[in-house]
Protein backbone atom coordinates (compact mmCIF):
# COMPACT_ATOMS: atom_id res chain seq x y z
CA UNK A 1 0.00 0.00 0.00
CA UNK A 2 1.24 3.54 -0.97
CA UNK A 3 1.10 5.68 2.04
CA UNK A 4 1.64 8.84 0.45
CA UNK A 5 -1.22 11.06 -1.19
CA UNK A 6 0.25 11.73 -4.62
CA UNK A 7 0.32 15.00 -5.44
CA UNK A 8 2.37 16.56 -8.77
CA UNK A 9 5.23 18.86 -6.97
CA UNK A 10 5.95 21.29 -9.17
CA UNK A 11 8.86 20.67 -11.26
CA UNK A 12 10.68 23.54 -11.52
CA UNK A 13 14.05 22.79 -9.84
CA UNK A 14 16.68 24.25 -10.40
CA UNK A 15 14.49 27.25 -11.05
CA UNK A 16 11.59 28.17 -8.52
CA UNK A 17 8.15 28.58 -10.55
CA UNK A 18 6.95 30.90 -7.22
CA UNK A 19 3.39 30.89 -9.40
CA UNK A 20 3.38 26.95 -9.61
CA UNK A 21 4.04 26.49 -5.47
CA UNK A 22 1.45 29.58 -4.99
CA UNK A 23 -1.45 27.25 -6.38
CA UNK A 24 0.06 24.07 -3.84
CA UNK A 25 -1.21 26.77 -0.82
CA UNK A 26 -4.90 26.49 -0.32
CA UNK A 27 -5.26 29.73 1.98
CA UNK A 28 -3.26 31.74 -0.99
CA UNK A 29 -6.40 32.01 -2.19
CA UNK A 30 -8.15 33.65 0.36
CA UNK A 31 -9.41 37.34 -0.25
CA UNK A 32 -9.51 39.51 3.53
CA UNK A 33 -11.28 42.35 3.55
CA UNK A 34 -12.20 41.62 0.12
CA UNK A 35 -8.21 42.34 -0.78
CA UNK A 36 -5.97 39.38 -2.16
CA UNK A 37 -4.08 38.08 1.07
CA UNK A 38 -0.52 39.42 1.19
CA UNK A 39 0.79 36.91 4.03
CA UNK A 40 4.08 38.77 5.39
CA UNK A 41 3.85 36.76 9.19
CA UNK A 42 5.69 33.60 8.09
CA UNK A 43 8.31 34.36 10.82
CA UNK A 44 5.48 33.43 13.72
CA UNK A 45 4.09 30.67 11.50
CA UNK A 46 3.97 29.61 7.54
CA UNK A 47 1.16 28.60 5.55
CA UNK A 48 1.01 24.63 4.50
CA UNK A 49 1.02 23.04 1.08
CA UNK A 50 -2.10 21.18 0.55
CA UNK A 51 0.73 17.49 0.27
CA UNK A 52 1.22 18.08 3.93
CA UNK A 53 -2.54 18.77 4.33
CA UNK A 54 -3.55 15.56 2.63
CA UNK A 55 -0.88 13.75 4.44
CA UNK A 56 -2.21 14.48 7.70
CA UNK A 57 -6.01 13.04 6.82
CA UNK A 58 -4.74 10.20 4.91
CA UNK A 59 -2.88 9.31 7.74
CA UNK A 60 -6.22 9.70 9.78
CA UNK A 61 -8.25 8.22 7.28
CA UNK A 62 -6.12 5.09 6.15
CA UNK A 63 -3.49 4.22 9.37
CA UNK A 64 -4.21 5.70 12.21
CA UNK A 65 -2.62 3.65 14.92
CA UNK A 66 -0.82 3.95 17.87
CA UNK A 67 2.96 3.64 17.28
CA UNK A 68 5.74 1.09 18.56
CA UNK A 69 3.25 -0.81 20.52
CA UNK A 70 0.63 -2.38 17.92
CA UNK A 71 1.00 -5.54 16.89
CA UNK A 72 -1.25 -5.16 13.66
CA UNK A 73 -1.08 -3.76 10.11
CA UNK A 74 -1.95 -0.16 11.28
CA UNK A 75 0.14 -0.25 14.19
CA UNK A 76 3.36 -1.04 11.69
CA UNK A 77 2.38 1.07 8.64
CA UNK A 78 1.88 3.76 11.54
CA UNK A 79 5.17 3.25 13.24
CA UNK A 80 7.05 2.85 9.93
CA UNK A 81 6.08 6.37 8.70
CA UNK A 82 6.40 8.06 12.23
CA UNK A 83 10.50 6.61 12.40
CA UNK A 84 10.50 7.30 8.65
CA UNK A 85 9.66 10.95 9.66
CA UNK A 86 12.67 10.82 12.27
CA UNK A 87 14.88 9.76 9.20
CA UNK A 88 13.51 12.58 7.23
CA UNK A 89 14.54 15.00 9.05
CA UNK A 90 17.71 13.72 9.86
CA UNK A 91 18.69 13.75 6.49
CA UNK A 92 17.12 17.00 5.98
CA UNK A 93 19.50 18.48 8.41
CA UNK A 94 22.73 16.06 7.52
CA UNK A 95 22.61 14.62 10.77
CA UNK A 96 24.30 10.89 10.97
CA UNK A 97 20.77 9.17 11.89
CA UNK A 98 17.59 9.28 12.68
CA UNK A 99 19.25 8.15 16.22
CA UNK A 100 20.34 12.12 16.90
CA UNK A 101 16.64 13.57 16.08
CA UNK A 102 13.98 13.79 18.80
CA UNK A 103 10.65 14.98 18.22
CA UNK A 104 8.63 17.29 20.43
CA UNK A 105 6.04 19.86 20.41
CA UNK A 106 8.50 22.71 18.71
CA UNK A 107 11.23 24.55 19.45
CA UNK A 108 10.53 25.83 23.04
CA UNK A 109 10.19 22.75 24.09
CA UNK A 110 13.29 21.59 23.30
CA UNK A 111 15.00 24.16 24.49
CA UNK A 112 12.97 23.58 27.82
CA UNK A 113 14.44 19.71 27.72
CA UNK A 114 18.37 21.14 26.69
CA UNK A 115 17.55 23.63 30.16
CA UNK A 116 16.81 21.59 32.21
CA UNK A 117 18.62 18.20 31.16
CA UNK A 118 22.09 19.87 30.78
CA UNK A 119 22.19 22.34 33.53
CA UNK A 120 21.52 19.16 35.95
CA UNK A 121 25.24 18.39 35.90
CA UNK A 122 26.48 21.90 36.22
CA UNK A 123 27.99 23.21 39.52
CA UNK A 124 27.27 26.40 41.31
CA UNK A 125 28.51 29.73 39.68
CA UNK A 126 29.30 27.82 36.02
CA UNK A 127 28.18 30.28 33.10
CA UNK A 128 25.28 30.03 30.39
CA UNK A 129 25.61 32.40 27.61
CA UNK A 130 23.41 33.69 25.24
CA UNK A 131 22.75 36.66 23.12
CA UNK A 132 20.74 39.85 23.72
CA UNK A 133 18.98 39.43 20.43
CA UNK A 134 17.73 36.00 21.56
CA UNK A 135 13.89 34.72 21.63
CA UNK A 136 11.80 34.48 25.17
CA UNK A 137 12.19 30.99 24.30
CA UNK A 138 15.98 30.66 24.20
CA UNK A 139 16.24 33.16 27.21
CA UNK A 140 13.80 32.53 29.98
CA UNK A 141 14.19 28.96 30.17
CA UNK A 142 17.89 29.75 30.76
CA UNK A 143 17.21 32.17 33.12
CA UNK A 144 15.06 30.54 35.49
CA UNK A 145 17.16 27.63 35.28
CA UNK A 146 20.41 29.82 36.23
CA UNK A 147 18.00 30.67 39.39
CA UNK A 148 17.15 27.67 40.41
CA UNK A 149 20.92 26.11 40.15
CA UNK A 150 22.64 29.07 40.64
CA UNK A 151 24.44 29.28 37.87
CA UNK A 152 25.29 32.79 36.10
CA UNK A 153 23.99 33.51 32.91
CA UNK A 154 25.78 36.36 30.43
CA UNK A 155 24.97 37.92 27.10
CA UNK A 156 26.62 38.81 24.19
CA UNK A 157 25.99 42.04 23.14
CA UNK A 158 24.89 43.25 19.37
CA UNK A 159 26.39 46.02 17.91
CA UNK A 160 24.54 49.08 16.27
CA UNK A 161 24.20 47.12 13.10
CA UNK A 162 21.86 44.26 14.79
CA UNK A 163 25.51 41.82 14.74
CA UNK A 164 26.77 40.47 17.43
CA UNK A 165 29.66 42.30 19.01
CA UNK A 166 33.01 40.70 18.15
CA UNK A 167 34.38 41.72 21.37
CA UNK A 168 31.78 40.93 23.22
CA UNK A 169 31.73 37.22 22.32
CA UNK A 170 35.38 36.85 23.21
CA UNK A 171 34.31 38.66 26.42
CA UNK A 172 31.79 35.98 27.43
CA UNK A 173 32.83 32.73 26.42
CA UNK A 174 35.72 31.75 28.41
CA UNK A 175 36.26 28.57 30.31
CA UNK A 176 33.96 29.16 33.01
CA UNK A 177 31.28 28.77 30.36
CA UNK A 178 29.50 25.51 30.29
CA UNK A 179 27.14 26.38 27.26
CA UNK A 180 26.43 28.81 24.56
CA UNK A 181 22.95 28.88 23.47
CA UNK A 182 22.77 30.85 20.26
CA UNK A 183 19.98 31.56 17.67
CA UNK A 184 21.04 30.80 14.17
CA UNK A 185 19.08 33.14 12.66
CA UNK A 186 17.22 36.13 14.36
CA UNK A 187 13.26 36.48 14.67
CA UNK A 188 13.68 40.43 14.15
CA UNK A 189 16.62 41.44 13.22
CA UNK A 190 16.81 38.86 10.61
CA UNK A 191 20.53 38.85 11.60
CA UNK A 192 22.47 35.29 10.03
CA UNK A 193 24.51 34.60 12.91
CA UNK A 194 28.35 33.12 12.49
CA UNK A 195 27.43 30.18 14.16
CA UNK A 196 30.17 28.16 12.85
CA UNK A 197 32.45 29.94 14.49
CA UNK A 198 30.86 30.82 17.51
CA UNK A 199 30.74 26.89 18.17
CA UNK A 200 34.65 26.67 17.25
CA UNK A 201 34.91 29.30 20.40
CA UNK A 202 32.61 27.55 22.85
CA UNK A 203 34.63 24.08 21.78
CA UNK A 204 38.04 25.64 22.53
CA UNK A 205 36.31 26.81 25.88
CA UNK A 206 34.78 23.46 26.73
CA UNK A 207 30.87 24.29 26.55
CA UNK A 208 28.33 22.92 24.63
CA UNK A 209 26.96 24.61 21.29
CA UNK A 210 23.17 25.04 21.48
CA UNK A 211 21.88 26.38 18.33
CA UNK A 212 17.59 27.65 18.24
CA UNK A 213 17.16 27.01 14.32
CA UNK A 214 13.56 28.24 14.24
CA UNK A 215 13.84 30.78 12.02
CA UNK A 216 17.21 28.77 9.78
CA UNK A 217 15.79 25.40 9.11
CA UNK A 218 12.65 26.92 7.16
CA UNK A 219 14.90 29.34 5.12
CA UNK A 220 18.13 27.81 4.51
CA UNK A 221 20.30 25.03 3.80
CA UNK A 222 21.16 23.44 7.41
CA UNK A 223 24.53 21.23 7.76
CA UNK A 224 24.70 20.23 12.00
CA UNK A 225 28.27 18.49 11.07
CA UNK A 226 29.64 21.52 9.25
CA UNK A 227 28.34 23.94 12.01
CA UNK A 228 29.33 21.87 14.51
CA UNK A 229 26.26 22.56 17.15
CA UNK A 230 25.85 20.35 19.49
CA UNK A 231 22.16 20.41 19.69
CA UNK A 232 20.13 22.05 17.55
CA UNK A 233 16.22 23.09 17.32
CA UNK A 234 13.70 24.03 15.28
CA UNK A 235 9.80 23.79 15.05
CA UNK A 236 7.63 21.76 12.34
CA UNK A 237 4.87 25.11 11.92
CA UNK A 238 7.48 27.42 10.70
CA UNK A 239 8.50 25.70 7.34
CA UNK A 240 5.00 24.17 5.62
CA UNK A 241 4.88 21.21 8.63
CA UNK A 242 1.97 21.36 11.53
CA UNK A 243 1.67 22.83 15.00
CA UNK A 244 2.25 20.34 18.10
CA UNK A 245 6.22 18.91 16.12
CA UNK A 246 9.19 20.48 16.99
CA UNK A 247 12.99 19.08 16.68
CA UNK A 248 16.06 18.43 18.95
CA UNK A 249 18.75 17.37 17.18
CA UNK A 250 21.55 16.34 19.28
CA UNK A 251 25.09 14.87 18.82
CA UNK A 252 25.02 11.25 19.66
CA UNK A 253 26.72 10.94 22.57
CA UNK A 254 25.48 14.07 24.36
CA UNK A 255 21.82 12.81 23.99
CA UNK A 256 23.50 9.08 25.58
CA UNK A 257 24.60 10.61 28.81
CA UNK A 258 21.63 13.02 29.52
CA UNK A 259 18.94 12.43 31.71
CA UNK A 260 15.64 12.31 30.35
CA UNK A 261 13.35 15.22 30.62
CA UNK A 262 9.72 13.48 30.51
CA UNK A 263 9.58 10.01 32.28
CA UNK A 264 6.45 7.88 31.34
CA UNK A 265 5.57 5.33 28.75
CA UNK A 266 7.44 4.51 25.65
CA UNK A 267 10.58 6.19 26.88
CA UNK A 268 11.25 2.46 29.00
CA UNK A 269 13.26 -0.25 28.46
CA UNK A 270 12.16 -2.12 31.48
CA UNK A 271 10.39 -0.92 34.87
CA UNK A 272 10.74 -2.50 37.91
CA UNK A 273 9.35 -1.23 41.42
CA UNK A 274 12.64 0.20 42.60
CA UNK A 275 14.31 0.92 39.16
CA UNK A 276 13.66 1.81 35.23
CA UNK A 277 16.28 1.29 32.18
CA UNK A 278 15.58 3.62 29.39
CA UNK A 279 15.03 3.16 25.93
CA UNK A 280 17.36 3.73 23.02
CA UNK A 281 17.63 7.15 21.52
CA UNK A 282 15.78 8.82 20.07
CA UNK A 283 12.86 6.93 22.34
CA UNK A 284 14.18 7.71 25.43
CA UNK A 285 13.10 11.37 25.09
CA UNK A 286 9.89 10.42 23.65
CA UNK A 287 7.55 9.93 26.70
CA UNK A 288 4.09 9.09 26.35
CA UNK A 289 1.75 8.55 22.70
CA UNK A 290 3.69 10.78 20.66
CA UNK A 291 2.70 13.78 17.66
CA UNK A 292 2.28 10.86 14.87
CA UNK A 293 0.01 12.92 12.51
CA UNK A 294 1.88 15.83 13.24
CA UNK A 295 5.45 14.07 12.38
CA UNK A 296 4.00 12.85 9.66
CA UNK A 297 2.74 16.09 8.34
CA UNK A 298 6.60 17.45 8.89
CA UNK A 299 7.76 14.68 6.82
CA UNK A 300 5.57 15.58 4.29
CA UNK A 301 6.54 19.09 4.66
CA UNK A 302 10.80 18.04 4.47
CA UNK A 303 9.82 16.42 1.23
CA UNK A 304 7.83 19.52 -0.26
CA UNK A 305 11.24 21.16 0.37
CA UNK A 306 13.59 19.09 -0.69
CA UNK A 307 11.91 19.04 -4.08
CA UNK A 308 12.13 22.71 -4.37
CA UNK A 309 15.17 22.26 -2.74
CA UNK A 310 16.46 24.32 0.06
CA UNK A 311 18.91 26.12 -2.00
CA UNK A 312 16.71 27.56 -3.87
CA UNK A 313 14.76 28.76 -0.94
CA UNK A 314 17.36 30.22 0.75
CA UNK A 315 17.95 32.54 -2.94
CA UNK A 316 14.54 33.07 -3.29
CA UNK A 317 14.23 34.90 0.53
CA UNK A 318 17.22 36.48 -0.02
CA UNK A 319 16.13 38.21 -3.09
CA UNK A 320 12.77 39.09 -1.91
CA UNK A 321 14.21 40.73 1.20
CA UNK A 322 17.41 42.35 -0.93
CA UNK A 323 13.81 43.74 -3.10
CA UNK A 324 11.82 44.66 -0.41
CA UNK A 325 14.71 46.51 1.75
CA UNK A 326 14.91 48.59 -1.44
CA UNK A 327 11.51 49.22 -1.94
CA UNK A 328 11.07 50.28 1.51
CA UNK A 329 13.73 53.02 1.71
CA UNK A 330 11.71 55.25 -0.21
CA UNK A 331 8.81 55.24 2.63
CA UNK A 332 8.91 58.61 4.21
CA UNK A 333 10.01 57.91 7.59
CA UNK A 334 10.53 54.74 8.20
CA UNK A 335 13.63 53.24 10.36
CA UNK A 336 14.44 49.55 9.54
CA UNK A 337 16.31 47.37 12.45
CA UNK A 338 19.04 45.33 11.94
CA UNK A 339 21.67 44.66 9.38
CA UNK A 340 22.34 44.61 5.28
CA UNK A 341 22.47 41.52 4.97
CA UNK A 342 19.77 39.71 6.57
CA UNK A 343 17.24 36.64 5.96
CA UNK A 344 13.95 37.49 5.10
CA UNK A 345 12.75 39.22 8.17
CA UNK A 346 12.02 43.07 8.34
CA UNK A 347 11.77 44.72 11.19
CA UNK A 348 10.84 48.70 10.98
CA UNK A 349 8.73 51.68 12.93
CA UNK A 350 7.28 54.36 10.39
CA UNK A 351 7.67 57.66 12.15
CA UNK A 352 5.91 57.88 15.38
CA UNK A 353 3.24 55.41 14.40
CA UNK A 354 2.65 52.98 17.09
CA UNK A 355 3.25 49.58 15.37
CA UNK A 356 -0.48 48.15 15.98
CA UNK A 357 -1.51 51.13 13.81
CA UNK A 358 0.28 50.12 11.12
CA UNK A 359 -0.35 46.89 11.13
CA UNK A 360 -4.28 47.57 11.40
CA UNK A 361 -4.09 49.83 8.22
CA UNK A 362 -1.84 47.23 6.40
CA UNK A 363 -4.67 44.46 7.63
CA UNK A 364 -7.24 46.82 6.04
CA UNK A 365 -5.32 45.95 2.74
CA UNK A 366 -5.28 42.62 3.06
CA UNK A 367 -1.48 42.50 4.21
CA UNK A 368 -0.88 40.37 6.93
CA UNK A 369 2.39 41.64 9.63
CA UNK A 370 2.82 41.26 12.67
CA UNK A 371 3.38 44.09 15.40
CA UNK A 372 4.80 43.84 19.10
CA UNK A 373 8.08 42.56 20.67
CA UNK A 374 7.92 39.53 19.10
CA UNK A 375 8.84 37.54 22.27
CA UNK A 376 12.27 39.40 22.19
CA UNK A 377 11.68 42.19 25.19
CA UNK A 378 15.37 42.45 26.09
CA UNK A 379 16.08 43.16 22.49
CA UNK A 380 13.87 45.67 22.29
CA UNK A 381 14.95 47.81 25.45
CA UNK A 382 18.47 47.26 23.56
CA UNK A 383 16.58 48.69 20.52
CA UNK A 384 15.29 51.53 22.75
CA UNK A 385 11.48 50.71 21.17
CA UNK A 386 8.52 49.22 22.91
CA UNK A 387 7.61 47.70 19.36
CA UNK A 388 7.90 47.11 16.14
CA UNK A 389 6.61 46.00 13.05
CA UNK A 390 7.62 43.24 11.09
CA UNK A 391 7.33 41.78 7.53
CA UNK A 392 8.87 38.28 7.17
CA UNK A 393 9.07 36.45 3.49
CA UNK A 394 8.59 32.54 2.66
CA UNK A 395 8.76 30.81 -0.84
CA UNK A 396 5.52 31.68 -1.62
CA UNK A 397 5.93 35.22 -1.71
CA UNK A 398 6.50 37.45 -4.36
CA UNK A 399 7.85 41.43 -5.42
CA UNK A 400 4.17 42.44 -6.65
CA UNK A 401 2.97 41.17 -3.34
CA UNK A 402 5.88 43.67 -1.40
CA UNK A 403 4.92 46.60 -4.13
CA UNK A 404 1.46 45.65 -2.22
CA UNK A 405 2.82 46.10 1.24
CA UNK A 406 4.07 49.14 -0.04
CA UNK A 407 1.78 50.96 -1.43
CA UNK A 408 0.01 49.66 2.05
CA UNK A 409 2.80 51.50 4.11
CA UNK A 410 2.28 55.12 2.12
CA UNK A 411 -1.02 54.75 2.90
CA UNK A 412 -0.57 54.36 6.86
CA UNK A 413 1.40 57.52 5.73
CA UNK A 414 -1.60 59.15 4.66
CA UNK A 415 -3.70 58.30 7.49
CA UNK A 416 -1.52 59.55 10.10
CA UNK A 417 -0.30 63.03 7.97
CA UNK B 1 -14.88 47.48 11.90
CA UNK B 2 -16.23 48.33 7.98
CA UNK B 3 -13.25 50.28 6.73
CA UNK B 4 -9.86 51.56 8.56
CA UNK B 5 -11.22 55.36 7.63
CA UNK B 6 -13.76 54.33 9.95
CA UNK B 7 -11.73 53.24 12.97
CA UNK B 8 -9.18 56.15 12.08
CA UNK B 9 -11.84 58.82 12.23
CA UNK B 10 -11.13 62.46 12.32
CA UNK B 11 -12.06 62.62 16.06
CA UNK B 12 -9.53 59.51 16.90
CA UNK B 13 -6.68 61.11 15.28
CA UNK B 14 -7.30 64.90 16.54
CA UNK B 15 -7.36 63.50 20.00
CA UNK B 16 -4.11 61.20 19.51
CA UNK B 17 -2.20 63.93 17.29
CA UNK B 18 -3.57 67.05 20.17
CA UNK B 19 -4.24 65.23 23.54
CA UNK B 20 -5.92 66.92 25.85
CA UNK B 21 -5.10 66.87 29.43
CA UNK B 22 -1.84 65.81 28.70
CA UNK B 23 0.93 66.32 30.96
CA UNK B 24 1.41 65.63 34.79
CA UNK B 25 0.20 67.52 38.39
CA UNK B 26 2.81 67.42 40.90
CA UNK B 27 0.64 67.59 43.54
CA UNK B 28 -1.80 64.93 42.26
CA UNK B 29 -3.71 63.28 44.76
CA UNK B 30 -3.43 60.08 43.26
CA UNK B 31 -1.04 58.92 40.03
CA UNK B 32 -0.99 55.60 38.81
CA UNK B 33 0.93 53.63 35.91
CA UNK B 34 -0.56 51.08 33.85
CA UNK B 35 2.08 49.23 30.86
CA UNK B 36 0.28 46.66 28.51
CA UNK B 37 2.99 44.48 27.78
CA UNK B 38 1.80 43.16 25.02
CA UNK B 39 2.06 45.93 22.56
CA UNK B 40 4.05 48.62 25.07
CA UNK B 41 1.13 50.73 25.33
CA UNK B 42 1.60 52.96 28.56
CA UNK B 43 -0.71 55.41 30.44
CA UNK B 44 0.22 57.39 33.35
CA UNK B 45 -2.69 59.19 35.13
CA UNK B 46 -2.60 62.18 37.49
CA UNK B 47 -6.20 62.79 39.38
CA UNK B 48 -6.69 65.67 41.66
CA UNK B 49 -9.62 64.69 43.96
CA UNK B 50 -11.53 67.13 46.15
CA UNK B 51 -14.91 66.97 47.69
CA UNK B 52 -14.99 63.69 46.47
CA UNK B 53 -14.88 65.05 42.96
CA UNK B 54 -12.54 65.05 39.87
CA UNK B 55 -11.02 68.98 40.42
CA UNK B 56 -8.40 67.84 37.84
CA UNK B 57 -6.94 65.07 35.55
CA UNK B 58 -3.69 65.05 33.39
CA UNK B 59 -2.07 61.65 31.77
CA UNK B 60 0.70 61.91 29.88
CA UNK B 61 1.77 58.13 28.07
CA UNK B 62 2.66 56.66 24.64
CA UNK B 63 1.61 53.58 22.28
CA UNK B 64 -1.09 53.64 19.27
CA UNK B 65 -3.80 55.77 18.49
CA UNK B 66 -6.42 53.76 19.94
CA UNK B 67 -4.89 53.35 23.29
CA UNK B 68 -3.97 57.23 23.36
CA UNK B 69 -6.96 58.93 21.97
CA UNK B 70 -9.05 56.85 24.52
CA UNK B 71 -7.27 58.61 26.87
CA UNK B 72 -7.41 61.67 26.26
CA UNK B 73 -11.58 61.41 25.69
CA UNK B 74 -11.55 60.07 29.25
CA UNK B 75 -10.07 62.65 31.03
CA UNK B 76 -12.25 65.26 29.01
CA UNK B 77 -15.14 63.06 30.30
CA UNK B 78 -14.34 62.61 33.62
CA UNK B 79 -13.36 66.31 34.68
CA UNK B 80 -16.28 67.44 37.32
CA UNK B 81 -17.04 63.79 37.94
CA UNK B 82 -17.64 61.95 41.25
CA UNK B 83 -15.60 59.50 42.45
CA UNK B 84 -18.94 56.92 42.59
CA UNK B 85 -19.51 57.96 38.78
CA UNK B 86 -15.95 57.02 37.75
CA UNK B 87 -16.73 53.52 39.59
CA UNK B 88 -19.39 52.95 36.77
CA UNK B 89 -17.83 53.19 34.08
CA UNK B 90 -17.72 50.41 31.58
CA UNK B 91 -15.83 49.36 28.27
CA UNK B 92 -19.54 49.93 26.18
CA UNK B 93 -19.11 53.67 27.67
CA UNK B 94 -15.07 53.90 26.38
CA UNK B 95 -16.28 52.54 23.21
CA UNK B 96 -19.01 55.19 22.98
CA UNK B 97 -16.83 57.42 23.38
CA UNK B 98 -14.55 56.34 20.55
CA UNK B 99 -17.44 55.85 18.56
CA UNK B 100 -16.48 52.43 16.55
CA UNK B 101 -16.07 48.94 17.56
CA UNK B 102 -12.82 47.33 18.36
CA UNK B 103 -11.48 43.36 17.36
CA UNK B 104 -10.73 41.94 20.67
CA UNK B 105 -6.92 42.59 20.27
CA UNK B 106 -7.49 46.36 19.84
CA UNK B 107 -9.49 46.77 22.66
CA UNK B 108 -7.33 46.00 25.08
CA UNK B 109 -5.23 49.07 23.62
CA UNK B 110 -8.98 51.06 24.20
CA UNK B 111 -9.61 50.06 27.31
CA UNK B 112 -6.02 50.67 29.22
CA UNK B 113 -6.75 54.12 30.00
CA UNK B 114 -10.23 52.86 31.92
CA UNK B 115 -7.62 49.99 33.69
CA UNK B 116 -5.52 53.05 34.68
CA UNK B 117 -8.80 55.19 35.77
CA UNK B 118 -9.91 52.34 37.69
CA UNK B 119 -6.64 51.31 39.27
CA UNK B 120 -5.82 55.16 40.60
CA UNK B 121 -9.61 54.68 42.33
CA UNK B 122 -8.80 51.83 44.29
CA UNK B 123 -5.69 52.97 45.43
CA UNK B 124 -6.84 56.74 46.44
CA UNK B 125 -9.45 55.06 48.40
CA UNK B 126 -7.31 52.22 49.63
CA UNK B 127 -4.37 53.85 50.60
CA UNK B 128 -4.95 57.89 50.33
CA UNK B 129 -7.87 58.90 51.50
CA UNK B 130 -8.10 59.88 55.11
C1 LIG C 1 14.15 32.52 16.87
C2 LIG C 1 12.99 31.79 17.46
N1 LIG C 1 13.20 30.93 18.46
C3 LIG C 1 12.20 30.24 19.01
C4 LIG C 1 10.89 30.39 18.59
C5 LIG C 1 9.82 29.61 19.28
O1 LIG C 1 9.21 28.71 18.43
P1 LIG C 1 7.93 27.91 18.93
O2 LIG C 1 6.91 28.93 19.33
O3 LIG C 1 7.51 27.11 17.75
O4 LIG C 1 8.35 27.07 20.08
C6 LIG C 1 10.63 31.28 17.55
C7 LIG C 1 9.29 31.51 17.03
O5 LIG C 1 8.38 32.06 17.54
C8 LIG C 1 11.70 32.00 16.99
O6 LIG C 1 11.49 32.88 16.00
Amino acid sequence: MELNATFKMPSTKPLMDVEQIRKNFPILQRKVHNKPLVYFDNAATSQKPKQVIEAIGFYYKNYNANIHRSIHELGEEATEKYEEAHKKTADFINADSYQNIVFTKNTTESLNLLAYSLTAKLKKNDEIVVSQMEHHSNFVPWQQLAKQRGLRLKFIEIDKDGNLDKNSIKKNITKKTKIVSLTHISNVLGTINPVEKIAKIAHENGALMVVDGAQAAPHMPVDVKKLDADFYAFSGHKMLGPTGIGVLYGKKELLEEMQPFLYGGEMIREVRFDDTKFNDLPWKFEAGTMNIAEAIGLSAAIDYLNKIGMDNVQKHDRELVEYAMGQLKGIDGIKIYGPDERDAVISFNLGNIHAHDVAQVLDSEGVAIRAGHHCCMPLMSVLGVAATARASFYLYNTEKEIDVFVNALNKVNRVFA
Amino acid sequence: MDSIEAMYQENILDHYKNPRNAGKIDKASVHHHEYNPLCGDEIEMFLVIKDKKVADVKFHGRGCAISQASASMLTEEIKGKSIEDLKKLTKENILELLGISLSPVRLKCALLSLDTLKNSILIFEKYIKK
